[in-house]
């Protein structure tokens, strides 16, 4: 019985694992065929694996869509001759990419997707770990994904990781405020006096069971998306690898696998951020405005939960590479100014008006 | 398992902090100190002050990042690597320090006087909306309901020190010279 105990959250946590690397190598994928289809080309389609690929119609159809391709990218990072340059500092060389990944994989411990009904009908969150400060949680380990990044630009000892690692991280520390305070005003609204739940992801998503955070707080969704895309690094504010003029960026000096764990990373992070923005202002696995939770309270209305929470995932994502592949990239010093001059203030503006419109509220309210 | 995890962390942090001393090369002791500050967040984490834990690695080892930046952009790591035992005044901190910390294990160890623990009081003003007064728990809602009322002076003292702080830091290294680019 003890060892149920222990041994059942570490088969959730592998699990989780399993299907959020999946997710991350086939967001490769998507990032691969929706740009191809943007730009008007058609993409990765000719991998085809021995035996599933040569099933008659099938087989085509997965090959045409690129299905196999993830295994292919993977085995060749695998496989390529591993190069260490000699001029780098070999212990923080390779700590970078780990230190990079770690932290996205980390978050998602506290990250709910999807919901069922106990025994006793109250309804409970899906989540590996259901802490009440769960949103710090995710800000405070995210944060410390910055070190992969200044690690591998420092480690590396040449000038273009050098320069990538310092922008980014610049960038990484001005957006985090916009970013935190751009929730803050969430989180006053839903985790309203007498209620449990606190700073818990859980919390927000039950409170959105009428109306989306994205109608009721636009201006905080759309600060915090702006501020997400800096902190993925995604391209309209890529400056830690923008390849025009930083070759490569902070990686440039990575190669094969270590390579591919940032690569990985930046993924990892883009599904996070999706999935955070989900979980805030879309309403998490809640059906449509207005209309809440239409899932019946057995195993099957869990499971439509969850795969509910994973379409508005999956769009969120497609979000973020049409983004990439519609926008030029933001010079340096407007990234910078975006974030001080414009984003800042109105996240403020923005906490101090819900103030205000909360205590006026409790004010004739009662 | 607790006493196990206590041990571990506990040793990390101590073995960490006692690099972040003796290591000749900044960056080394950078990585160190965030070592360390994650392994004390792990200690708090074991004590169920889940809050603070978090705070300890939102708010220092953010802080360490700017320190991490400062090495790497101001500093010139290859110059400062060279034994700095000679130094006079860290020599002097050392050995304070030591004796301090002898101090400190003789009285824990041999009992004696030492300074009356203070009770934790629960906070006794209702909040609107609360039936009853919250207990000091480890709770966010403790925290900040501690903060906004019973210890609404200090924090407000110490968010004021923090401005005069930041400003005195523009002021200072904010030179009179027409800006360049």
């Amino acid at each position: 019985m003890d060892y149920i105990a222990i041994l059942l959250p570490i088969a959730f946590a592998l699990t989780m694992i399993s299907v959020f690397m999946g997710l991350c190598s086939y967001s490769v994928l998507a990032e691969r065929k929706v740009s191809s289809w943007i730009q008007g080309r058609v993409g990765p389609n000719r991998t085809r694996l021995p035996l599933i690929g040569h099933i008659p119609i099938l087989g085509n159809l997965l090959t045409g869509l690129g299905i196999f391709q993830p295994a292919a990218d993977g085995l060749k990072f695998l496989f390529k001759e591993e190069i260490t340059p000699g001029h780098v500092n070999k212990f923080y060389y390779y700590l970078a990419p780990v230190v990079a990944l770690a932290p996205a994989l980390t978050t998602m411990v506290v990250l709910p997707f999807g919901r069922y009904v106990d025994p006793s009908g109250v309804v409970q969150p899906l989540v590996l770990a259901n802490i009440e400060i769960g949103m710090l949680f995710i800000l405070g380990i995210s944060s410390l994904g910055v070190y992969g990044i200044v690690l591998a630009g420092w480690s590396s000892n040449s000038k273009y990781p050098f320069l990538g690692a310092i922008r980014s991280s610049a960038q990484m520390i001005s957006y985090e405020l916009a970013m935190g305070l751009a929730i803050l005003p969430v989180f006053m609204w839903s985790a309203a006096p007498g209620s449990e739940h606190g700073m818990s992801l859980f919390g927000v998503i039950e409170s959105q069971k009428t109306l989306w955070l994205v109608i009721w707080q636009p201006l905080s969704a759309l600060i915090f998306l702006v501020a997400v895309f800096a902190e993925t690094n995604r391209l309209p504010f890529d400056m830690a690898e923008s390849e025009t003029d930083l070759v490569g960026g902070f990686h440039t000096e990575y190669g094969c696998f270590k390579f591919g764990l940032f690569f990985v990373a930046e993924y990892a992070h883009v599904i996070m951020g999706s999935a955070l923005f989900v979980c805030l202002f879309l309403g998490g696995w809640n059906f449509l405005p207005g209309l809440a939770d239409p899932w019946s309270d057995n195993t099957f209305g869990a499971v439509l939960s969850v795969l509910w929470f994973m379409a508005k995932v999956f769009f969120m994502i497609f979000f973020f590479i049409w983004v990439r592949w519609t926008l030029p990239r933001f010079r340096y010093d407007q990234v910078m100014s975006l974030g001080w001059k414009i984003l800042l203030p109105l996240a403020i503006g923005n906490l101090v008006f819900n103030t205000l419109l909360i205590a006026a509220y409790d004010h004739f309210a009662q | 398992m607790i006493d196990i995890l206590f041990y571990v962390f506990a040793a990390s942090v101590l073995i960490s902090a006692f690099v972040m001393v003796i290591s000749p090369n900044a960056v080394n002791c950078a990585m160190a100190m965030i070592v360390s500050f994650v392994g004390t967040a792990a200690l708090f984490v074991l004590l169920e002050a889940y809050f603070l834990a978090i705070l300890q690695v939102l708010v220092y080892a953010g802080a360490v990042m700017v320190l991490f930046l400062f090495i790497i952009m101001l500093l010139d790591v290859d110059k400062s690597e060279k034994s700095y035992l000679k130094d006079k005044m860290t020599l002097g901190a050392s050995i304070i320090g030591f004796g301090l910390i002898v101090v400190l294990v003789c009285s824990a160890f041999l009992g004696g006087n030492h300074l009356p623990e203070p009770s934790l009081l629960p906070v006794m003003e209702n909040p609107t909306g609360e039936g009853v007064g919250i207990p000091f728990t480890t709770s966010t809602k403790s925290f900040g309901y501690s903060l906004f009322t019973k210890y609404m002076l200090p924090f407000q003292v110490a968010g004021f020190l923090l401005l005069a702080a930041m400003i005195g830091v523009i002021v200072v290294s904010k030179k009179n010279e027409p800006e360049q680019g």
